[in-house]
């Protein structure tokens, strides 16, 4: 079976990052970038399918040049090729505009499954996988906890608040993951080095047949206007014991009233 | 680190990932529960980590052994008992690598290589520690099989490793007449006693060998020749030194990054401890200590790649003539001990009586600084062979 697996470059979490003001995107220069923390547990899933399936996995990555160092990361932890789609025209797509590119470059690659991370941890949003499902038409599977393959089909344990649903379908297919689903390890030496090899093709959107007004900045369909720094912490709520028993009552109520029981 | 070559860099980070992530937070639940990390080393093996130095015919990485060290000393600074497993399993694992038969090397070495099999290395005896050549454990040719029979003691992972390289008497009593055998974990007529009870380093199992009549296939005659054992004991010994200097390296430097960020935070009359000279005078010795060692062991292992002719300095006059580095090698081992025992005992101090507590991990590393001066040659043989060949009569 193939398995494409969309990656994203993206600010160390750890890291504290800034946003540009000349155009309100994330300032890159201030922070080291990696490769998204939950693609790896995406990458660890397709290592598994190359293990019990013999799964060719290609790894996409939409970015500047600048960012082939992350997909020759997610091919160290023994993926097959690499796919970047690189165009200035790109810079400060939102989800809709990156979701446009990803699935065009997939409609020209051959695939049983796409496999993406629910979210990434600098935008959030979770809409790419579900949005690139349906610009291709495709099942969209998404926040899998547990992934099974029979034959031509894919089920999933759909993880929400009260449990998970188990949701079965054909493939092709999209799925997003969330971090239960597994224990990513750590790459090998030897896959650090046979990465640097490995085939890695880069494309461009006049490659791919996407219209540049459609994507980018100019093509987003979300716009930040304005940001502003978090505020800073405020103190908290200090619950004295004084021997009556009061304060358990009193915590009871400060927990009732931010709705934690 | 900033000089190193990119591939050499990214191996180096992803065993600093590894060894924080992973084994510093588990390493003193190994300690307290006296129990050899295995998984950790296991994960070691999936990661490629158990055969750098090796080549690629037996599925190593080739790379020099300085790179090794500086894996050994990042892991260490983790975990002594990690760092040091890869210091003694690389002993054994090259030992028979260097001086295996073909045939053997295919049999025996892959699966050290890959870290499926955890080596260790059998040489000394109750009654032959510093005075290694006198060792009374005999092998006895008996048709297709060696008997051994003997007592060998302190086998660092004795009872957790899978292979033993065992040195026993085939011939006269003297150096020449030991030889050097490859040995199962499951060799009949062999058992592991109780391991030791040890001041520290709890979670790498010490304890001796008793070999009963215990026949070896004769196959597993090191390299197929009687009477080389003890030059194979003492050629490994050059490169298992050099992995201690990295591992008392690794141990100095856990100790001072816990003594500076104590120093930091600490206050008394008014400001942090470490704002006082006698604290800061403690910490910037403990700093230069921990660098000179480190620098010492790295010259020393350049001068072995450049023997063996890896490394950057391949090519350059003398490299790959296999001159020996013994000498480079007690001095580094000797060197890094010392700084590492004084380190430790530095941080002791910085700390006060809570450095004198189990709350901080620096009186364990006190503990294990020990017996880094004591094994693969104590700090007074390495003393002797470094004073030996300065007063050694001249050509």
């Amino acid at each position: 079976m193939k398995v494409l697996v969309p990656v994203k470059r993206v600010p160390d979490t750890a890291g504290e990052k800034k946003i540009d003001p000349n155009d309100n995107t994330v300032d890159r220069e201030s922070v080291e970038s990696v490769l998204c923390p939950v693609n790896e547990f995406a990458i660890e899933e397709a290592v598994r399918l190359k293990e019990s399936h013999d799964a060719e996995v290609t790894v996409l990555l939409v970015g500047p040049e600048s960012a082939q160092p992350i997909v020759r990361k997610a091919l160290s932890y023994g993926l097959d090729a690499g796919l970047q789609v690189t165009d200035d025209a790109i810079a400060g797509s939102d989800a809709l505009g990156t979701a446009r590119v990803i699935a065009k470059a997939l409609e020209e690659q051959e695939f049983d499954l796409v496999l993406f991370g629910n979210q990434s941890t600098d935008a959030r949003t979770c809409l790419v996988p579900a949005a690139v499902a349906e610009l291709l038409g495709l099942p969209s599977l998404t926040y899998a906890r547990h992934l099974e393959i029979d034959g031509g089909s894919v089920t999933v344990h759909r993880e929400h608040e009260e449990g998970w649903d188990v949701v079965t379908s054909q493939l092709p297919a999209v799925v997003s993951v969330v971090e239960a689903i597994n224990e990513p390890r750590y790459p090998s030496f030897k896959g650090i080095m046979a990465a640097k090899s490995k085939p890695l093709d880069v494309r461009s959107l006049a490659d791919l047949g996407v219209e540049p007004e459609q994507v980018g900045a100019n093509g987003a369909t979300a716009t930040m206007y304005e940001f502003k720094d978090r505020p800073p912490k405020e103190a908290g709520t200090i619950v004295e014991d004084d021997g009556t028993g009061a304060a358990a009552a009193q915590l009871a109520d400060w927990m009732t009233e931010k709705k934690f029981v | 680190m900033h000089t190193l070559p990119e591939e050499h860099r990214h191996l180096l980070e992803l065993v600093r990932g590894f060894a924080t992530t992973d084994v510093a937070p588990q390493a003193d639940g190994y300690e307290r529960a006296h129990e050899f990390p295995r998984p950790l080393f296991d994960q070691l093996a999936a990661m490629d980590l158990t055969g750098l130095p090796f080549g690629a015919a037996v599925g190593g990485s080739e790379l020099p052994y300085r790179v090794y060290l500086m894996v050994v000393e990042e892991l260490s600074r983790a975990s002594l008992a990690l760092g040091m497993g890869l210091s003694v399993h690389t002993l054994a694992t090259w030992a028979i690598d260097s001086y295996a038969t073909p045939e053997q090397r295919q049999l025996l070495v892959p699966d050290l290589v890959a870290g499926r099999a955890l080596g260790a290395y059998a040489l000394s005896e109750p009654g032959a520690g510093s005075d290694a050549a006198s060792i009374t454990t005999r092998a006895r040719r008996d048709g297709d099989v060696y008997l051994l029979t003997g007592t060998k003691a302190w086998v660092t992972h004795g009872g957790v490793a899978d292979r033993y390289l065992v040195m026993a008497r085939t011939g006269a009593a003297d150096a020449g007449g030991i030889s050097a055998f490859v040995v199962d974990a499951d060799q009949p007529g062999m058992t592991v006693a109780e391991p030791e009870s040890k001041m520290g380093l709890w979670s790498s199992p010490t304890a001796q060998l008793i070999l009963d009549d215990a026949p070896v296939p004769a196959d597993r005659l090191l390299g197929d020749v009687e009477g080389q054992g003890f030059r194979v004991g003492m050629a490994s010994l050059d490169g298992g030194r050099l992995g201690i200097a990295a591992c008392a390296v690794g141990l100095a430097q856990a100790a001072l990054d816990v003594a500076v960020g104590y120093a930091r935070e600490r206050e008394q009359f008014g400001r942090p401890i470490g704002d006082f000279q006698g604290v800061s005078f403690l910490l910037a010795d403990m700093a230069t200590r921990t660098e000179a060692a480190r620098a010492l062991y790295r010259s020393a292992a350049e001068r072995r790649d450049h023997a063996s002719g890896v490394g950057p300095h391949a090519g350059t006059p003398g490299a790959g003539t296999g001159y020996p580095t013994t000498i480079p090698s007690a001095m580094a081992k000797l060197a890094a001990t010392d700084a590492a025992m004084q380190t430790t005992t530095d941080a002791v101090q910085v700390l006060g009586g809570a450095g004198y507590t189990t709350d901080y991990p620096v009186e364990r590393y006190l503990r294990e600084a020990k017996v880094l001066q004591i094994l693969e040659g104590t700090n007074q043989i390495q003393r002797m062979l470094i004073g030996r060949q300065l007063t050694a009569p001249r050509a």
